[in-house]
C-alpha cells in the first residue's frame, strides 16, 4: 500500500536446507518473533528489501503532504485550517520517523532522497491523484488514512525493530487523521444538496484508487512469499483489501453516500462484501509515472530540496563557525 | 533510531539520538533520531518531531557517533550470567500464606 510491489531481489523464500548457518539462525530468530536490530547479522537481500520498503513508505508520507498542503490556504474555517496543518505536520513527522528507521540499515538520508528524485524508488500510487475540492480532503483522511492504518497496524509487529517502533508511533497518531476526514464528510453530508454532491463526487474518484493502495492481487504478488517469511509483510494484499472494504462500506452508508461499484454486495455465505473487478491497468500506469499528478509531485519535491540547499549549507557553516569560536575561546 | 550510525554524506546534517522525559517523573527514554546541524536545532527539531502531543517535559540530544553500544556478539557473555541467579527475584522464596507483609 504505502509500499507497493517491493522487490525482494530473490526468487522467493529459500528452503531451510539451502540456507547458510547464518541465514538459518536469522530465520530462526524471525520465526521466534525476536526483533532484528541494526547491529545484528541479516541477509543482504533482507537489508536491501527493507531499505526499499521503508523508504517507499517514508517518501509516501512526505509526498502525501503535497495534495493536502494544497488545501491549507483554502480550508473553509480557521478550525479546519489549524486541524489540517496539524495533520500535514504529522505526515512530515511520520516521514522523518521512517527515514530514521531506514538510516539504521546503512544508507544515508541524502541517498534516500536522491533515489526518490532520480525516480529509482516509488511512493504510493495514491498520491498521484489530485485533490480537486474540499470534500477530497475529507475523503483522503477517511479512505487513504483508513487504508494506511489497516496496513500499518500489522507492521507494528514486523521483524525489524526500528521499523516496528516507528510504526507504533505512527499508528498512535494516524487515527486522528482518519477521524478528521470523516468529520469533514459528516459536515458536508449534513449540509446542502450541493455539499453532499461534492462529497459523493470525491468518493466516486477516490474509492478505486484507495483499493489499489493495497497493491496487486495475491496471485500476482511475486515478492510476497519472501517478505511474509521475513515478517516484513504480515497480511496479504487481498486480505487487507477485503478488511478495508468490510470496514468502510457501513461507514459510507452512515454518511448516506453510494459506493461507485455496481457489483458491491453483502455476501451472507462468506460474511464479507463482494466487490467489483479493479482496473489494474490504471494502477500500473500510475506506477509507471502516468498518473494525473506524477510529474507535478516529483517536481515539487525536487524544487523544495533544491531551494532549501542554501539553508542546509548555511546552518552547517554556522555550526562549524560556532564550534571553531568555542574551541579558540577555551 | 540508534544502532549502526552511517557516515553522513558530504553536506548532510549530523545524526542525533533524542531522549524525552515524560511528565510522570520517569527517566529520559530514547524515542528516535533526527538530523540537525547543531545542538540548538537538534533540540528544536526534537520538539517538533517527537513532542507534538505533550509527550515530554525535557529533551536530551546526543550525537549518534558518541553513543557506544555493547556488541551483539557479546550478548551471551554479558547477559547469560544473570540467567542462573534466580534467587535475585523475590518470587524465588516461597512464603507461608499466614505470614503477612513480606
Amino acid at each position: 500500500m504505502y509500499a507497493q510491489l517491493v522487490d525482494t531481489g530473490t526468487g522467493g523464500p529459500k528452503d531451510i536446507a539451502h540456507m547458510t548457518p547464518d541465514e538459518q539462525a536469522f530465520q530462526a530468530r524471525v520465526d521466534a518473533n525476536v526483533k532484528i536490530e541494526p547491529t545484528d547479522w541479516m541477509p543482504d537481500a533482507y537489508r536491501r528489501t527493507l531499505v526499499r520498503q521503508i523508504q517507499q513508505h517514508a517518501h509516501s508520507e512526505i509526498v502525501g503532504m503535497l495534495p493536502e498542503g494544497n488545501w491549507i490556504g483554502r480550508a473553509p474555517t480557521l478550525a479546519r485550517k489549524a486541524i489540517l496543518m496539524a495533520k500535514v505536520q504529522d505526515e512530515g513527522g511520520h516521514g522523518l520517523y521512517l527515514y530514521a528507521a531506514a538510516e539504521t540499515l546503512r544508507v544515508t538520508r541524502d541517498q534516500l532522497i536522491e533515489d526518490l528524485h532520480a525516480g529509482k524508488v516509488r511512493y504510493s500510487s495514491i498520491f498521484n491523484y489530485p485533490t480537486l475540492t474540499w470534500a477530497d480532503i475529507g475523503t483522503v483522511g477517511w479512505l487513504v488514512d483508513g487504508a494506511a492504518i489497516m496496513n500499518q497496524i500489522p507492521l507494528c509487529r514486523c521483524s525489524y525493530g526500528p521499523y516496528a517502533r516507528a510504526m507504533v508511533r505512527i499508528c498512535k497518531e494516524e487515527s486522528f487523521h482518519q477521524r478528521q476526514g470523516f468529520d469533514i464528510l459528516m459536515s458536508l453530508c449534513k449540509g446542502t444538496a450541493e455539499q453532499k454532491a461534492m462529497a459523493q463526487d470525491a468518493l466516486d474518484r477516490w474509492w478505486w484508487p484507495s483499493l489499489m493502495m493495497f497493491g496487486p492481487p495475491d496471485a500476482e504478488s511475486v515478492h510476497s512469499a519472501q517478505s511474509a517469511r521475513w515478517k516484513i509483510k504480515l497480511l496479504s494484499n487481498d486480505e487487507l483489501r477485503q478488511r478495508f472494504v468490510d470496514q468502510t462500506v457501513p461507514q459510507a452508508e452512515y454518511l448516506g453516500l453510494r459506493m461507485p461499484d455496481p457489483d458491491l454486495a453483502w455476501n451472507e455465505a462468506t460474511g464479507h462484501y463482494d466487490f467489483g473487478a479493479i482496473d489494474w491497468s490504471e494502477f500500473h500506469a500510475v506506477l509507471k509515472g502516468n498518473g494525473p499528478c506524477n510529474q507535478e509531485r516529483l517536481r515539487a519535491r525536487v524544487k523544495a530540496w533544491d531551494d532549501g540547499r542554501w539553508v542546509r549549507d548555511a546552518a552547517l557553516a554556522h555550526a562549524a563557525k560556532q564550534a571553531r569560536r568555542a574551541a579558540t575561546a577555551s | 533510531m540508534s544502532g549502526a550510525a552511517t557516515e553522513a554524506t558530504a553536506g548532510e546534517w549530523p545524526l542525533w539520538e533524542i531522549f524525552i522525559r515524560s511528565q510522570h517523573g520517569l527517566a529520559h527514554k530514547h524515542v528516535g533520531s533526527l538530523h540537525a546541524p547543531d545542538v540548538t536545532l537538534a533540540i528544536r527539531n526534537a520538539r517538533d518531531v517527537y513532542t507534538r502531543r505533550n509527550e515530554g517535559v525535557s529533551i536530551w540530544a546526543v550525537r549518534s557517533v558518541d553513543v557506544h553500544a555493547s556488541a551483539p556478539g557479546d550478548r551471551e557473555t554479558l547477559f547469560d550470567p544473570a540467567n542462573d541467579k534466580i534467587y535475585r527475584h523475590p518470587t524465588f522464596f516461597p512464603m507461608p500464606d499466614e505470614v503477612k507483609h513480606l
